[in-house]
């Protein structure tokens, strides 16, 4: 705060020397700066995070075989959308009551929040008529938190990609974004009991987000099946190389970009010295996670298999940005760096031990966002004094067990009615022509 | 006439055509063909999972050359493309019965 409040006070003071309405101008941006920095903030980082989006379609359409890579596509963009209908309609006002629960209080815990659309303030709303002046615009708010949501329903695409149907998922993506993610995101970010009673630290999401995705992923997979030929009758696990690494690795690096928003926009506040200094401290400890994940997953896969393999390095970096997600703020940059590889390790170890039980996991959603979303969010017991060992294992398990429990009914509901998986000879041919009629590479010819 | 046939490793397929060059071979005709030999491909590993890679990347050379070349061509194969490990491919040579050089209409050893 310092700094700004005595730039505005030059300002000001120049100012009075000139005209009284300049003077008022310099003031009046000076208590507004908190405002309008965060707003600023939020509005950055919702860029950063949509962007998010492109970087999961990327991957996802890299890592899917050409014949399933325009259905990968539609269901990426097509549940951003609804994302967004569902997140105004429902999810918002459930994750953020702001004490109107419909059930529980803010004093002993939240446990379902508030049902009404999102409204955003008026045209040109003045300090006296905002929400709240002390904290950030509503439109930003509502466009910064809408992004998480719809971050986690793209987390579950990629691990059921290449067998499921198009019109279940996408209501499996409704009731996820509209109901599933946003209430128990609200017992952590909208104050309800997992921050109240527990004291759950979970900075950016590694649980709320991430593990989330993963447990609402796992679940999908459970009751959708490994894809066709993806386990021979011998045990043999028979791999299905992606089509187009090129993409792959870009999703890789803009969702690297997109998480400097995911993370320092969460730190939720720049307007004073603190908060810009601690957004960036932020920045640069993601980016380190990051970097640790890449390098853990290259060692490992070339001491484990005898040479790199591109996929895991792709996906270490994921897990080291997941797992430096749910304290990006107190590590130090060794300390972040470490946390990551520790992501790039769980992955090369999750991989194929997933694929030893059988669970397809078309892109490694599962090894990514909730293996290392659970590392990630016990990580914060060793650079955050405020963190128990308590408030951080049971929030992890109950929002796992509600996630899971939930995503497991909503499954078996639509298994059940309409189906979820393509036919045989639909898979084989691949989804692009069977579901969509439409192939994402018309002009290459198979081999 | 004879017509070679060489499968070699793709990497040497520029030494190879320069020693050919330089030997008097005029003509060459190359495709990238995948297939296996006595070494049945080999094994790749994938995000942890082993997988057998049948068909392995070649180069096929096919050039038409008179009786008296063949020895010296074979030879000259038989030493560029060769690297001493396993997949360094083959050469086969067969009778050619007969050619046309369809701009000029001539036909036999002339026409290569």
């Amino acid at each position: 705060m310092n700094k700004f409040t005595k730039l505005a006070g030059l300002s000001a003071a120049t100012a009075l020397i000139s005209t009284p309405a300049l003077a008022e101008a310099g003031v009046d941006a000076a208590e507004h700066t908190i405002f309008i920095l965060n707003s600023v903030l939020f509005l950055m980082g919702g860029f950063l995070v949509f962007w998010m989006a492109a970087g999961f379609t990327m991957l996802e359409a890299g890592l899917v075989r050409s014949k399933n890579v325009t259905m990968q596509l539609t269901k990426n963009v097509v549940l951003f959308s609804l994302a967004a209908i569902f997140y105004y309609l429902i999810g918002y006002n459930v994750m953020y009551p702001l004490g109107n629960w419909s059930i529980g209080t803010d004093e002993t815990g939240g446990y379902l929040g508030a049902f009404g659309v999102a409204v955003l303030e008026a045209v040109g709303v003045s300090a006296e008529n905002a929400d709240d002046i002390g904290y950030a615009s509503t439109g930003s708010d509502f466009f910064f938190q809408l992004m998480f949501c719809a971050t986690t329903a793209s987390i579950v695409s990629g691990t059921l990609a290449e067998r499921i149907k198009l019109w279940p998922f996408l209501i499996f993506t409704i009731i996820l974004t509209g109901l599933i993610y946003p209430i128990q995101a609200s017992w952590k970010w909208g104050g309800g009991f997992l921050d109240t009673q527990f004291g759950f630290l979970d900075f950016a999401g590694s649980t709320v987000v991430h593990s989330v995705g993963g447990w609402a992923a796992l679940a999908g997979a459970l009751i959708l099946g490994p894809r066709i030929g993806k386990y021979a009758k011998d045990g043999r696990v028979v791999p299905f190389p992606g089509s187009n690494l090129p993409l792959a690795t870009l999703g890789t690096f803009i969702l690297w970009l997109g998480w400097f928003g995911f993370n320092g926009g969460s730190q939720l506040a720049m307007g004073t010295i603190g908060d810009v200094a601690d957004v960036s401290r932020i920045f640069a400890n993601t980016n380190a996670a990051a970097a640790g994940g890449v390098i853990a997953a290259l060692a490992l896969t070339q001491l484990l298999y005898k040479k790199p393999d591109l996929t895991m390095i792709l996906n270490g970096a994921l897990a080291g940005l997941v797992a430096i997600t749910a304290e990006p703020l107190t590590p130090t940059l060794g300390q972040a760096t470490l946390i990551g590889a520790v992501g790039g390790v769980i992955v090369v170890f999750a991989v194929p031990f997933l694929d030893k039980l059988k669970i397809d996991d078309a892109v490694g959603a599962i090894p990514v966002h909730l293996l290392a979303g659970i590392w990630g969010t016990l990580a914060v017991l060793l650079t955050n004094p405020d963190a128990t060992l308590v408030g951080q294992i049971v929030p992890i398990i109950i929002v796992g067990v509600f996630v899971f429990v939930v995503s497991f009914i909503v499954w078996s509901i639509l298994k059940m009615t309409m189906g979820i998986r393509v036919s045989q000879e639909e898979e084989i041919n691949g989804l692009d022509m069977a579901e969509l009629g439409m192939e994402a590479y018309p002009e290459f010819s198979r081999s | 006439m004879k017509l070679i046939i060489a499968v070699i490793k793709p990497f040497k397929l520029e030494e190879v055509r320069e020693a050919l060059t330089s030997i008097g071979v005029q003509g060459l005709m190359v495709s990238e063909v995948k297939g296996y030999g006595r070494q049945s491909g080999h094994t790749e590993i994938y995000r942890g999972a082993e997988y057998v890679v049948n068909f392995v990347p070649k180069i096929k050379l096919e050039m038409a050359v008179a009786d008296s070349d063949v020895a010296k061509i074979v030879e000259t194969l038989g030493e560029t493309a060769k690297t001493g490990k396993i997949g360094d491919g083959k050469v086969f040579v067969m009778d050619v019965e007969q050619a046309l050089r369809i701009r000029t209409g001539e036909t036999g050893e002339e026409a290569l």
